[in-house]
């Protein structure tokens, strides 16, 4: 039922929510304003807000010095990559947790969401050995699998609780109906859970996207994602304002437009289980 | 409730997440134990050797170990401070009718899509900035001395853009929570003479806990592991001044190449880390009921 | 052919003992229903028998073959879920061929039999629907569409008709015991609530805590109740009991008078009371009555009966329809 609220009390809330909203979202503005500006409109004082020569030269130095579509298509690769195949580990795990609950489930979830908390300093050393003897340092598969791992607790956690969701008794009434296991997840579960799938792929993907500790460490160059492109942007560089702004500009873009346009899902999905 | 077919299945099907997980954690973590009884240091290859405690001795004796563990605490608990609490007043506030709430919760809802490294960049140069940064021209315009927020004031810092990153997540989903409060319950208040603040201890408060617990949880599984922030700002200095427990074995590891101090501050972290988790699995186990 | 035979069939959870020993004969084409009290294991043994739970002990015949532990597809049952438990993202045509898809029936046998079902429970202009566009009654009749085109041995439900308003589910009930009529196949039906029982049923299995109370058809049960749990049970209103003075004259421990056996009267009978609240429906009168020993009575009047709150009356049971039941409830 609609409530009454009165115009005064609208526009209050209007005008206070959008000045929240721009002052959270201004670093963000600011940074791709920046990136087109030259190199003096961006630390003049006062600063420029939109009345400086507009340019798109900072793009093309940003593009020369590192090769961008390489970093953005092992960015792509690496975050698709790792939740797909973490989905694919994980769907069968949630299923057995969700509809098949032991004593102990709830134990086994909690200890799996515990192995993220493990700081991942403590294995950085083995990590880097382990991976330099199998040759998978800077490899994408290596970097993948590592992501993977990181966020298949979160994964499984997320469908989890969306499988939960669905009532078990679909799921009996397909086994009533004959299908096997294989057929039950996939002909009834995974198509009635594909909201839940799809929020899940969303934002392990973001996840996986801006994952800087692993990128930066196990990546240089060949696999390097858009993280380890960006951080080479830390050094004094960094003090070309309009570059920077345009390399971050170039790394947050794709994710970003991503996120906007799946919003949605992505919020619908947000939940962990937190809203009975 | 099902068959012992099922059950067996159903067991089958969660041994490889299981396996997974558990050699991801206990393989890295023997080697990492091993070594942390080592001398061993990159810098002098072939020297390696049993060393018993002597490493733990210097981690933990060392003043740099004490101060990255109350930042790392600092972090924690500043960013749950301000993103909880601020998300509790974002969402109330997005729950109200708003003109334009689609973009308003656009606008929110994107420093979360931002990566670290990025976010931590644009902080550190063109905010924080002491000569050319906003804050600085702002501090300019009315007269006052700009601060070195990096130099000056390097954890709060740090603790304010790894806030800025994470209160969009917690405000989402707060609002959801929120948005799922039953409305005839807020009437019925009304109607017993509830006022705002009297609805919102008693309903909106109890019924966010739930949200609030997860929303703690996620976070503290990647605060406590905060990286990218301090490596792009402040090395973790000035001194240690905004070194974490990360931060520290990294430096340790691959700036000073002391692979043996470095394993056993990873282990310190490791034990810390799963001090945190009990506690908070048990907070969490009793709500999530 | 759909005969199913129960011995000694044994259910535990654990520590808790859910069905402590059945044994139950159900023969090719009776319409069978379950009933009892919430908790009382009739869905627990309907799930027994259809597979989706492990026996503890005991055997489960279909047909004469032992079945005890085969899967449930293999059992040939077909089953009616309380929620209905449609696919909610196929639509009709494809919630209703979904077993014979999974049997790998060839595509034109699907739809002929599809269509022959659909045709029978009038779903033939719904069948390109999501379940979520239709109604409680009409996702009833496609989840019983989803059992008919399997063409099993016999069917299930478990309280399929919990989720309708009343009116429906006297129409539902109509259609269901309709196309027992024409199916002419085994039928297993659980419910909490003894007028479908009685209705429906051609043989009630009534079910307390596991136990199997009383097996028999519904006006065996109505008029030869073993105990006092299935004479309470069956029969709306309930049947009142007497303990005490009353039951003693007839050398019972308690008596029981079902309301509808009472003869009232405003000036003299066996038992005197007070009218409490009288429900005037037209074609009847319910007067409930607090007798003056305490106790609480309810009495059926055919047609109007003119007395009002804290009028005086009197009962007589009616002759031979006093039931006796002794200090364990057995009757006598």
């Amino acid at each position: 039922m609609a409530r009454r609220v009165s115009n005064r009390r609208r526009w209050f809330f209007t005008i206070l929510a959008w000045g929240v909203a721009l002052a959270i979202f201004f670093p963000i503005l600011w940074t791709i304003l920046t990136s087109f500006k030259s190199e003096a409109d961006a630390i003049a004082s006062p600063p420029k807000f939109l009345f400086f020569d507009w340019t798109t030269e900072n793009y093309a130095e940003v593009q020369e010095r590192s090769p961008y579509l390489r970093h953005f298509l092992n960015s792509v690769i690496i975050s698709v990559g790792s939740t797909l195949l973490g989905l694919l580990i994980a769907i069968p795990s949630a299923w057995s947790m969700a509809f098949q609950p032991g004593k102990r489930t709830k134990d086994l979830l909690m200890w799996m969401l515990s192995t993220k908390m493990m700081p991942a300093a403590g294995v950085l050393i083995p990590m880097y050995l382990l991976f330099r003897s199998w040759g998978l340092l800077d490899t994408r598969l290596g970097i993948t699998v590592v992501l993977m791992l990181i966020n298949l607790p979160i994964i499984i956690w997320m469908l989890y609780t969306y499988f939960r969701e669905i009532p078990s008794e679909i799921l009996e009434a397909a086994r009533m109906d004959g299908a096997s296991l294989k057929n039950e997840i996939v002909h009834v579960l995974t198509p009635m859970a594909v909201p839940g799938i799809a929020s899940t792929l969303l934002l392990n993907v973001i996840l996986a996207w801006n994952e800087a500790f692993w990128t930066l460490n196990l990546t240089t160059s060949k696999a390097a994602p858009l993280t380890t492109f960006i951080a080479s942007y830390s050094s004094p560089e960094g003090l070309f304002y309009a570059k920077l702004s345009a390399a971050s500009t170039m790394a947050i873009a794709p994710i970003l437009i991503l996120g906007w346009f799946s919003q949605k899902q992505l919020v619908r999905g947000l939940t962990f289980g937190a809203v009975k | 409730m099902a068959t012992k077919h099922q059950k067996t299945l159903a067991r089958f099907m969660v041994a490889p997440s299981v396996l997974l997980l558990l050699g991801w954690m206990i393989v890295p973590l023997a080697i990492t134990l091993w070594f942390s009884f080592q001398s061993y240091n990159l810098l002098s290859p072939g020297m390696e050797r049993f060393i018993g405690l002597t490493n733990y001795k210097y981690f933990l004796s060392d003043p740099a170990f004490w101060q990255a563990m109350a930042n790392t605490l600092m972090i924690v608990g500043g960013v749950l401070a301000i993103t909880v609490i601020g998300g509790v007043v974002l969402a109330l506030l997005l729950d109200q009718p708003i003109r334009g709430q689609g973009i308003v919760r656009i606008l929110m809802i994107a420093p979360f899509f931002i990566m670290p490294t990025v976010s931590a960049l644009v902080w550190k140069n063109m905010f924080m900035n002491p000569v050319n940064g906003l804050f600085a021209w702002l501090a300019k315009a009315v007269g006052a001395q700009p601060i070195d927020f990096l130099a000056q004031y390097p954890l709060m810092s740090i603790i304010l853009i790894v806030a800025w990153q994470w209160l969009p997540f917690a405000t989402l989903i707060l609002l959801t929570a929120l948005q799922s409060l039953d409305s005839e319950q807020m009437e019925a208040a009304e109607m017993d003479g509830a006022g705002a603040w009297a609805k919102f201890t008693h309903l909106v408060l109890p019924h966010l806990s739930r949200a609030i617990t997860v929303v703690i949880l996620i976070e503290t599984i990647f605060l406590l592991s905060v990286f990218a922030e301090i490596l792009v700002t402040t090395n973790g200095g000035p001194g240690y001044a905004s070194t974490n427990l990360t931060y520290l074995v990294y430096s340790q590891a691959l700036l000073q190449y002391d692979v043996g101090g470095a394993s056993a501050g990873g282990i310190v972290a490791v034990i810390l880390a799963n001090i945190v988790a009990i506690f908070l699995m048990r907070m969490i186990g009793k709500t999530l009921e | 052919m759909g005969s199913i035979t129960l011995k000694q069939v044994r259910k535990a959870f654990g520590e808790v003992e859910v069905i402590p020993g059945v044994d139950l004969d159900i023969n090719d084409g009776e319409f069978v229903v379950f009933v009892g009290p919430s908790g009382c294991g009739k869905s627990t043994l309907l799930r027994l028998i259809a597979g989706l739970e492990d026996v503890s002990s005991g055997t489960i015949l279909i047909d004469g073959q032992d079945m005890t532990e085969a899967a449930p597809v293999k059992r040939k049952l077909a089953m009616v879920f309380q929620s209905y438990a449609l696919y909610p993202h196929m639509s009709v045509r494809k919630n209703i061929a979904f077993p014979l898809k999974m049997a790998g029936m060839p595509a034109d046998e699907q739809a002929r039999r599809v269509g022959h079902a659909a045709g029978i429970l009038n779903l033939t202009d719904y069948l390109d629907r999501k379940p979520g566009q239709l109604s409680g009654g009409q996702r009833q009749r496609v989840a019983i569409g989803r059992a008919i085109v399997r063409e099993p041995v016999a069917f299930l439900f478990d309280e399929p008709l919990s989720n309708l308003d009343a009116a429906l589910r006297v129409n539902m009930r109509v259609e269901i015991s309709e196309l027992h009529k024409k199916l002419a196949t085994t039928m297993i039906y659980v419910t909490h609530d003894q007028v479908e029982a009685m209705t429906m049923a051609d043989k009630i299995v009534v079910l307390r805590a596991g136990r199997v109370e009383q097996v028999g058809s519904p006006l065996d049960l109505y008029r030869r109740p073993a105990n006092r749990f299935v004479a309470g049970f069956i029969g709306s209103p309930n049947m009142n009991f007497l303990e005490g003075e009353a039951a003693a004259k007839l050398n019972a421990h308690a008596i029981g008078v079902r309301p509808e056996h009472f003869q009232l009267s405003t000036t003299d009978g066996m038992l005197a009371g007070t009218v409490g609240v009288a429900e005037h429906l037209g074609s009847d009168t319910f007067l409930h009555v607090t007798l003056d020993g305490g106790t609480h009575v309810v009495a059926r009047a055919s047609g109007e009966f003119p007395v009002d709150h804290g009028d005086r009356i009197w009962l007589t049971p009616a002759e031979g329809r006093i039931y006796r039941f002794d200090q364990q409830g057995l009757a006598l």
